[in-house]
């Protein structure tokens, strides 16, 4: 990169970074290096991922026949409740995070986050809230009411080990690591920006990962409020949520549900950052409509702090404010809608590369737009109320996170690995995983849509031998044993592309964006030098000086 | 000092700042929902001790004045330290924390008070939102008091005194529990005597 002018480097503390042999324990467990911090995210996800699918098929396995014991009825709450608790607060949430923390500074040419000590605050938090909200199985049980912990279920007349202490205790942890990071993330981004990197030239998935903190930042606090109030009571017996004695068990769903339906968002709005940035580079065109998709973003954010009541029309709200919901909630479709349209039109007529992230990309967008449909149905009141609590609502949600959420994010995976580790992954076993992970998927979840038409209700232990209802179950459990097959491949792929792939070089793909112009894995500080920014794609202009794109105003 | 340090030192208070402004945002929502909880069950609790017929918002009225005067100390304070009077800055904090001190005397001398009556957190859900919203608000003062605590020792030492910005951000929090308190004195107390 010499002959290229120099910029000076973004503003940064000079704390004292990993001391020490660089190969021993503690340069990990002491760093402050937004790099390190962010594997490690990405690490535990990855662990919390592994055991919350082991209770996935733990469900699916006693599910897979009729009047089946595998597991007892008490168990099979518990693992219920962990299954989703683990997806929502120690997989989807710390993964987006994760690649936040690793790639926001690369991607606005900083040399770390803007609160390098409080980024690592936040991430033995979240450690310690999943190691302490798992050491409920060695304390008497853990939560069994769900990861919603509707009240008066929740309540200790109801649910009397100390499961759901360690929910409420868990949670609050986890809250506070996630506002941490919050803070951090959105400081570094108002902040630490390079010299030219202005807010119209930052790169999609910044764009996302900033609005997102300001839900995080929002709506952590409601849920972290909720469950205090839920401690008073299981502790202190206080009366918040008991109907008995005054409270109002419906006060926790509206204040659950006012975090929870923007925690949707939280959990998808950086996977779309990740698709945008994704598609373009393996179409070969820059991004279709960027102001439409990044608008869209502010617009999904306000509109989600809106709608929560839309999760409760089974509770009997009313004509007047079930409409209001279902039409706020319907709005959403709106700029949801705008996103597929701008990716679908950046391939269209590009010179589409198709990598395993692309692969997982397009397979996000078909997944998703699925999982969108089904939403779009449930805002609807009268089908909710036909469908509520059924498998209707399993096949949607797990079309929105899994066949939404995770892969974008394995498509951000093959994407973003090579810079993080300085070896690609193989692309041979990535398009094994990819394909055995598409079949499984839909095996498992498409007949569920079926399942909750025809009435089988969610979170029941087990069923009756009606028709069908084996068939399709059976279907589901090998797809989600085909899921695990894939999941094998992945680490498999992880740990041997770690050991024998193939040498990444700084910009395999021929990206654009700034990560790519720094050595990979970046070194401790990421940059030596910053091409100029005067465009959204720096390295577009470096490679073509005779056509840059800030001649095109871009 | 070179010119690279003065950046980083002008970023450093930067960051402080922004990263306090948006905890206080969070904290605003989390006593948002506190407050919601209060309200909600201000209308319900028809029966039993209330805070009508439990509480004296005069006196915790005379205890707000000094959680409110020790904002204008703690302003007193910032300003004085950013103009280099180091002496003036530790009278004015000296005050401040005073004056947060007396507030949480007041505070306890209310809980136990109500205590004896028999008014606790069990009792109804007036005892229930009222001692989980000023208890929280009472943990936040205690918080407060004990960063004032530290900055006020660090103001005695000789070489390494407090950074502006570590004056100015914990001003910051200081500012804000005490304006949420406004809030809540005016939810709890002033709602109860109308």
């Amino acid at each position: 990169m010499s002959g290229v002018p120099l910029f000076p480097e973004a503003p940064t503390l000079r704390l004292a970074k990993a001391r020490g042999p660089a190969s021993s324990m503690l340069t990990w467990v002491a760093t402050v290096d937004h790099k390190k911090i962010g594997i490690m995210y990405l690490v535990v996800s990855l662990i919390f991922f592994l055991a919350g699918g082991v209770e996935a098929l733990l469900m699916r396995i006693q599910l897979a026949i009729p009047g089946n014991s595998f597991l007892s009825p008490g168990t099979y709450n518990q693992i219920f409740t962990m299954h989703g608790t683990t997806m929502v607060f120690l997989v989807g949430m710390p993964v987006l995070t994760g690649m936040a923390n690793y790639l926001v500074p690369l991607m606005i040419g900083a040399k770390d986050v803007a609160l390098p000590r409080m980024n690592a605050l936040s991430l033995w938090l979240l450690v310690f809230g999943g190691l302490f909200l798992y050491f409920s199985f060695l304390a008497g049980g853990a939560p069994s009411a769900g990861w919603f912990s509707y009240a008066p279920l929740s309540e200790k007349a109801y649910s009397s080990s100390q499961g759901l202490d360690y929910y409420a205790l868990g949670l609050f942890i986890l809250g506070i690591g996630s506002i941490v990071a919050a803070i951090n993330l959105i400081a570094t981004i108002i902040l630490f920006r390079a010299p030219g990197m202005s807010i119209r030239r930052l790169p999609l998935f910044v764009w996302m990962v900033f609005i997102t903190q300001f839900l995080v930042l929002l709506a952590l606090p409601a849920l972290n409020a909720s469950v205090c109030m839920l401690l008073m009571d299981r502790l202190l017996n206080a009366n918040f949520f008991v109907t008995a004695s005054g409270g109002s068990a419906l006060l926790w769903q509206h204040f659950f549900w006012t975090f929870g339906h923007p925690e949707v968002y939280i959990l998808v709005l950086p996977a779309f950052g990740m698709i945008s940035e994704v598609i373009p580079v393996f179409s070969g065109k820059v991004i279709y409509g960027y102001e439409f998709v990044a608008g869209s973003t502010v617009a999904i954010a306000v509109l989600s702090f809106l709608v929560w009541a839309h999760h409760m029309f089974a509770v009997g709200m009313g004509h007047p404010i079930d409409t209001i919901f279902a039409i706020g909630s319907m709005l959403i479709a709106v700029p949801t809608g705008i996103k597929i349209f701008n990716w679908i039109a950046t391939m269209w007529g590009g010179a589409i590369r198709f990598t395993t992230a692309m692969l997982f990309a397009v397979g996000f967008l078909v997944m998703f737009t699925i999982g969108g449909l089904s939403g779009v149905s449930f805002a609807a009141f009268p089908i909710d109320w036909q469908v509520t609590d059924t498998y209707y609502l399993v096949a949607h949600l797990h079309y929105v996170l899994f066949g939404g959420t995770i892969f974008a994010v394995s498509a951000g995976v093959y994407y973003w690995f090579p810079k993080m580790t300085g070896r690609l992954l193989s692309e041979r076993l990535g398009k094994q995983h990819f394909w055995i992970m598409l079949i499984g998927f839909n095996l498992t979840f498409f007949d569920q849509h079926l399942l909750g038409i025809i009435g089988m209700p969610r979170r029941v232990f087990t069923y009756p031998d009606l028709p069908a209802w084996g068939t399709m179950n059976m279907i589901s459990t090998i797809g989600a044993f085909i899921m695990g097959v894939a999941v094998l491949v992945f680490a498999w792929n992880i740990l041997s592309s770690l050991l024998h792939g193939e040498i990444a070089g700084d910009n395999p793909w021929n990206a654009w964006t700034l990560e790519w112009a720094t050595s990979s894995p970046p070194p401790e500080e990421n940059f030596d030098l910053l091409p100029p920014i005067r465009s959204r794609r720096p390295l577009w202009d470096l490679a073509h000086p005779d056509d840059p794109d800030w001649k095109h105003g871009h | 000092m070179d010119t690279e340090n003065t950046i980083d030192r002008l970023a450093r208070g930067d960051e402080n700042r922004l990263a306090m402004i948006l905890f206080l945002i969070s904290e605003g929502v989390f006593f948002l929902f506190l407050i919601i909880a209060y309200a909600f069950f201000h209308a319900s609790q028809k029966t039993g001790p209330t805070a009508a017929n439990s509480l004296e918002p005069l006196t915790a009225g005379a205890f707000t004045v000094a959680l409110l005067g020790s904002s204008f100390t703690m302003w007193r304070a910032e300003k004085n330290y950013a103009r280099g009077r180091v002496s003036a800055f530790r009278s004015w904090l000296g005050a401040t924390i005073l004056l947060g001190s007396i507030f949480m005397f007041g505070q306890g001398r209310e809980y136990f008070g109500l205590y004896q009556k028999n008014v606790t957190v069990s009792r109804n859900v007036f005892g229930s939102s009222f001692f989980t919203l000023t208890g929280f608000h009472g943990l936040h003062v205690i918080l407060g008091l004990i960063s004032l605590l530290i900055l006020f020792g660090l103001a005695f030492q000789r070489s390494e005194r407090p950074q502006q910005s570590a004056v100015r951000t914990i001003a910051l929090y200081w500012h804000f529990v005490d304006w949420v308190w406004v809030v809540i004195f005016s939810v709890i107390y002033l709602w109860a005597v109308l």
